[in-house]
């Protein structure tokens, strides 16, 4: 009993990670733009395919590929801010919603035409290999890989968020993005960089994911997106670290969920959002959530 | 007044005269793409109530439509047809046994989907602007998941099939016409002014004294009634259902619709349906292997859904108010405009 | 300005719909015998359709004509989904006006097909739905490839006598009336040979996690695991399995006979075995040879279980169009439903009420090949 539901937490922590991963990308842009980037999810599948075609298509060693599409990723995050948020960023709020509900259905359609609907079976990459085996206890090796990394990054970028000149201005946008910009700060350079490592953190969703279930296909991102949504709001949107833990809690209580209900297991997709409901019932902002300027709603 | 109410009665008439004609003349799958039409359209008529009118913006019309449709085709289904088809589990036996005429499977498929819109209501509209899209979202999805895993009610992802197809132009043109009356008395009654000053500015309708949760409530109940009519309509049109379906890609359709038609605007929406609709089958053209002067080029399926989802965003990027804005057909404005077309022409 | 751009996109587009619909009606020939297909191009059983298709068009290059008339295929893709499958049958029948339909592939959409098509008098002949509801009281429902029944009888066989299996697990895939029939039939045919069914789990096309299924089955210890589902989800829950130290035996039916199985499961399928229609190495009657070297010469690969069966499909709807002597739907269907001893690329086919019957093939991966095994005959 003890070792199933050990087993169970660190399938939770693994994703639960990856949920964190995806909901800090949805949160940071929340955070300036008071938009819900719908296209996130999306942004997610794009990382994976990058990682994809730069092993098999360009024979890169796995790290090179890895590197090159979050990088690149990222960029397309940028991309996609430029073209379709940036012109109408002053429009009402319902706009931005539609408008990031096209992106996404733009970025997937795009895709299954480019690169067809039939899923490609994900390399994976040597150091995610295998199997740590202790007693009745099975451990991927990326899925305590996925934490670790998800710990780090959430960790760089709290730092970049509190100890640098950019860190500040993002905050400072979040706050209040006029003033900001009478303080003389690029906001537009502010609000590419957020777009810039949101995405780049969705890539990195996307290859861990896609490293766990090594099948990638077009639709690939819409579930993990909406969920890490669901996640980020849990923890109260606009908060980094709220969106971390909203996701740790989702991964972990889906999991314990089936493990100990295992009736229940094919309602686990529709518990991220009873509990979104449950909670914007009860705290209408999240569990780490800030009453945000009333303003920009 | 009356010179309007005898032209609106008048013009219906045509239209169902219309209907006759291409009911005798036209291919069968005209006639399906006819039905299609009117079923998006009580779809769309009755989202643009509480999107457009109300300034609410609600995703959940994938889980209502779905809703109606298995209840009407749970309904409508002879029993001995659902004993065969459970074949993971046996169904309900209430369920099972329960046996309507179309019409009023048709009717309680409405009214329950009308008691999910009231119960969602409660936590929905506790929520404002994206807290409530996302609420309405995950709504879907949750239905979705019910679908899939509730065997014993929608026979899980097998589906229901068989359904029979009582669908014709007369039906879901009769509902079509219903639902735009209904829309319209709203629209053009107290409520409607309300449910508008709640879209142009809510702290503002708060303050004139305006209830705005009963507004709202009401908006989204009557549009989720539609729906699940709708739902139902469809089910009967394409005689197999399973979730799928019922996914968020049928709320993204209505979305691009009302969008495009103008939210707020009935007669926007009847338009940019048809050019939607139409549009959508004559684009079928590039899922298929194409031969165009003697060379043959493969079918790209998503090719469609690509062209649609850049009709969105260009719409928002540069004709935020659609084909009609918030503007709506009347008859004093034909009149004014042949008038003024006539002194102009002069 | 900005309203002007809006407008030229807008009469752009309708141009565009306009020209599109004008080539697609223009195109139709009048002499020709017209075929509509309905196949899964995208979606989750995506590689099904790929390689019918592919299999089709030599089947075509084969024998171009009926009657003299040349036959002209008109694809529709199904997108796997049931619905879409209703829809594009639809389209071909009433918009296409086809005379005969071959597919779909997968027993569910062949099932919402069928009301269709009864309809329209329009015979449909499915090369690879193996349920056996598909042709049960209906009489314009045709298939190439075997039954469930069958196969499950020959899968619990196998497992009994040659796996030495006393005790079984069942995966499900409770989206597919395909997996729920045939795990039925398996689950009957194995009690009778005295084996026991120790747990029984649910997945679901499109489902990429199973953590949750593999830890239900692994407390139950069953020797195999029967998982009638198709190549993705098996090739996912394989590795899956592997990995939590499921080890036992895969035995599978024919919707694993996929190359993309090994490509998705790499050496977790390894030792995997599966009932199928067909394999190259049984090939015996000429045509068979003959598609095969056509199929070799074009593809540089040799045809697979679904290759085979949509050619099938196609040479028994061209004999029996010829036998007709004529286009007419309803005496295609009568002529074809009367299929006798023909010798197809997967053996001798007779049609009993719709239904061939014709012997199993047993396959299993073995270094990332599929490797013929034995032919069990009905």
């Amino acid at each position: 009993m003890l070792t199933t539901v050990l087993q169970q937490l660190i399938n939770g922590l693994s994703a639960g990670s990856l949920y964190a991963l995806v909901a800090i990308g949805y949160t940071m842009v929340y955070g300036v733009l008071r938009m819900i980037n719908f296209a996130h999810g999306d942004i997610l599948m794009v990382g994976a395919y990058l990682a994809f075609f730069g092993i098999s298509a360009f024979m890169l060693p796995w790290w090179v590929s890895f590197i090159t599409a979050i990088i690149l990723t990222g960029f397309v995050g940028v991309l996609v801010e430029k073209l379709a948020y940036k012109p109408i960023r002053n429009a009402s709020r319902v706009s931005l919603l539609i408008t990031a509900v096209g992106v996404s259905f733009f970025l997937e359609n795009l895709f299954l035409v480019l690169f067809g609907g039939v899923p490609k079976a994900f390399p994976i990459a040597p150091i995610f290999h295998g199997v740590l085996n202790y007693n009745q206890l099975y451990l991927p090796v990326v899925s305590i890989y996925t934490p670790i990394v998800a710990l780090v990054l959430l960790y760089m970028l709290l730092y970049i968020l509190h100890h640098t000149k950019y860190g500040m201005a993002m905050r400072s946008i979040a706050l209040d993005i006029d003033t900001t910009s009478l303080m003389g700060i690029n906001v537009d350079i502010v609000i590419s960089l957020v777009f810039f490592l949101g995405s780049s953190l969705a890539a990195v969703g996307g290859i861990l994911w896609s490293t766990q279930y090594p099948s990638i296909n077009p639709l690939m991102g819409i579930m993990p997106g909406l969920k890490a949504f669901a996640a980020a709001v849990l923890g109260g949107i606009g908060d980094v670290a709220g969106a971390a833990i909203g996701g740790l809690i989702l991964g972990i209580s889906e999991v314990l969920i089936v493990a100990f209900f295992p009736s229940l297991a094919g309602y686990k997709d529709a518990f991220a959002f009873l509990l979104l409901i449950l909670v914007l019932l009860f705290k209408p902002t999240g569990i780490m959530g800030k009453e945000l300027e009333r303003k920009r709603f | 007044m009356k010179r309007n109410t005898i032209l609106t009665i008048l013009s219906i008439i045509l239209l169902f005269v219309f209907l006759y004609y291409a009911s005798h003349h036209f291919s069968r799958y005209t006639i399906i793409i006819l039905n299609n039409i009117a079923i998006t359209m009580i779809l769309a008529v009755s989202y643009n109530l509480i999107n457009g009118i109300t300034g609410q913006f609600s995703l959940a019309p994938n889980g209502f439509a779905a809703v109606g449709a298995y209840t009407a085709a749970l309904l409508s289904l002879t029993p001995a047809q659902k004993q065969a088809m459970f074949i993971i589990d046996p169904i309900m036996p209430f369920l099972g046994s329960i046996h309507l005429p179309f019409l009023a499977a048709l009717i309680v498929a409405g009214l329950v989907t009308a008691f999910f819109g009231f119960i969602l209501g409660f936590p929905v509209f506790r929520t404002r602007g994206d807290y409530l899209a996302i609420v309405t979202l995950g709504f879907g999805i949750v239905i979705d998941i019910v679908a899939n895993n509730a065997i014993t009610i929608t026979n899980g992802p097998l589906g229901l099939k068989g359904i029979s197809n009582y669908t014709n132009v007369w039906w879901s043109y009769g509902w079509l016409v219903f639902t735009i009356f209904v829309v319209m008395s709203i629209i053009n009654s107290n409520y409607g002014r309300a449910m508008k000053a709640i879209r142009d500015d809510e702290d503002a309708a708060v303050a004139m004294g305006i209830n705005t949760f009963k507004m709202k409530m009401i908006a989204f109940v009557v549009g989720a009634f539609f729906q699940g009519v709708a739902g139902g309509l469809l089910a009967h049109l394409i005689t197999t259902i399973s979730p799928t379906l019922f996914t968020f890609f049928l709320t993204f359709n209505l979305l691009v619709i009302i969008v495009m038609g103008g939210l707020g605007s009935i007669t926007g929406t009847v338009i940019a349906t048809i050019v939607i609709v139409w549009g959508s089958e004559l684009l079928r053209v590039f899922d298929q292997p194409m031969h165009i002067f003697g060379i043959t080029t493969p079918g790209i399926p998503g090719l469609r859904m690509i062209i649609f989802a850049l009709l969105l965003i260009l719409t928002m990027l540069f004709a935020r108010e659609g084909i009609m804005g918030k503007k709506e057909f009347s008859w004093d404005w034909l009149f004014n405009a042949i008038k003024g077309g006539i002194k102009n022409g002069k | 300005m900005k309203r002007l751009l809006f407008k030229t996109v807008l009469f752009a587009l309708v141009t565009i719909f306009a020209i599109g619909y004008g080539v697609s009606k223009t195109y139709a020939a009048s002499n020709t015998i017209k075929v509509g297909v309905v196949y899964s191009m995208t979606g989750p059983v995506a590689s099904f359709g790929q390689s019918a298709w592919q299999g089709l068009q030599v089947a075509k290059e084969i024998m171009p004509t009926a009657l003299g008339k040349k036959i002209d295929l008109i694809l529709v893709d199904d997108q796997g989904d049931k619905v879409q499958a209703a829809n594009a049958v639809n389209k071909l029948i009433y918009d296409n006006k086809v005379d005969a339909i071959i597919g779909p592939l997968i027993s569910g959409n062949v099932m919402s097909a069928t009301p269709i098509v009864e309809k329209a008098k329009i015979p449909l002949i499915t090369p690879t739905g193996t349920n056996p509801l598909l042709t049960e009281g209906k009489n314009f429902i045709s298939r190439a490839c075997f039954i469930d029944p069958f196969q499950g009888k020959v899968a619990a066989i196998y497992a009994v006598k040659d796996l030495h299996a006393k005790t079984a697990a069942l995966v499900i895939d409770s989206a597919q009336d395909y997996s729920v029939g045939l795990a039925k039939f398996f689950e009957e045919n194995f009690k009778k040979l005295g084996g026991r069914i120790v747990a029984k789990t649910f997945i679901q096309t499109g489902e990429s996690n199973f953590s949750a299924q593999i830890a239900s089955l692994k407390p139950a210890n069953p020797q195999i695991i029967y998982m009638p589902c198709y190549y993705q989800e098996i090739a996912l829950f394989a590795r899956q399995a592997r990995e939590f130290g499921l080890k036992q035996p895969i035995l599978a039916g024919d919707g694993a006979a996929e190359a993309a199985l090994i490509k998705v499961g790499g050496a977790a399928v390894n030792g995997l075995t599966f009932t199928t229609g067909f394999a190259p190495e049984a090939i015996k009657t000429p045509l068979g040879k003959k598609f095969e070297q056509a199929y070799q010469a074009k593809y540089h690969k040799l045809p697979d279980n679904f290759a085979a069966l949509s050619a099938d499909a196609y040479f028994m709807l061209v004999n029996a169009i010829d036998r007709a002597k004529s286009d007419n739907p309803i005496k295609i269907n009568t002529a074809l439903r009367a299929t006798k001893n023909f010798q197809g690329v997967t053996g001798n086919i007779t049609l009993v009420k719709g239904d061939a019957i014709k012997p199993a093939v047993i396959e299993k991966v073995e270094n990332g090949k599929f490797v013929y095994v034995t032919t069990i005959n009905p």
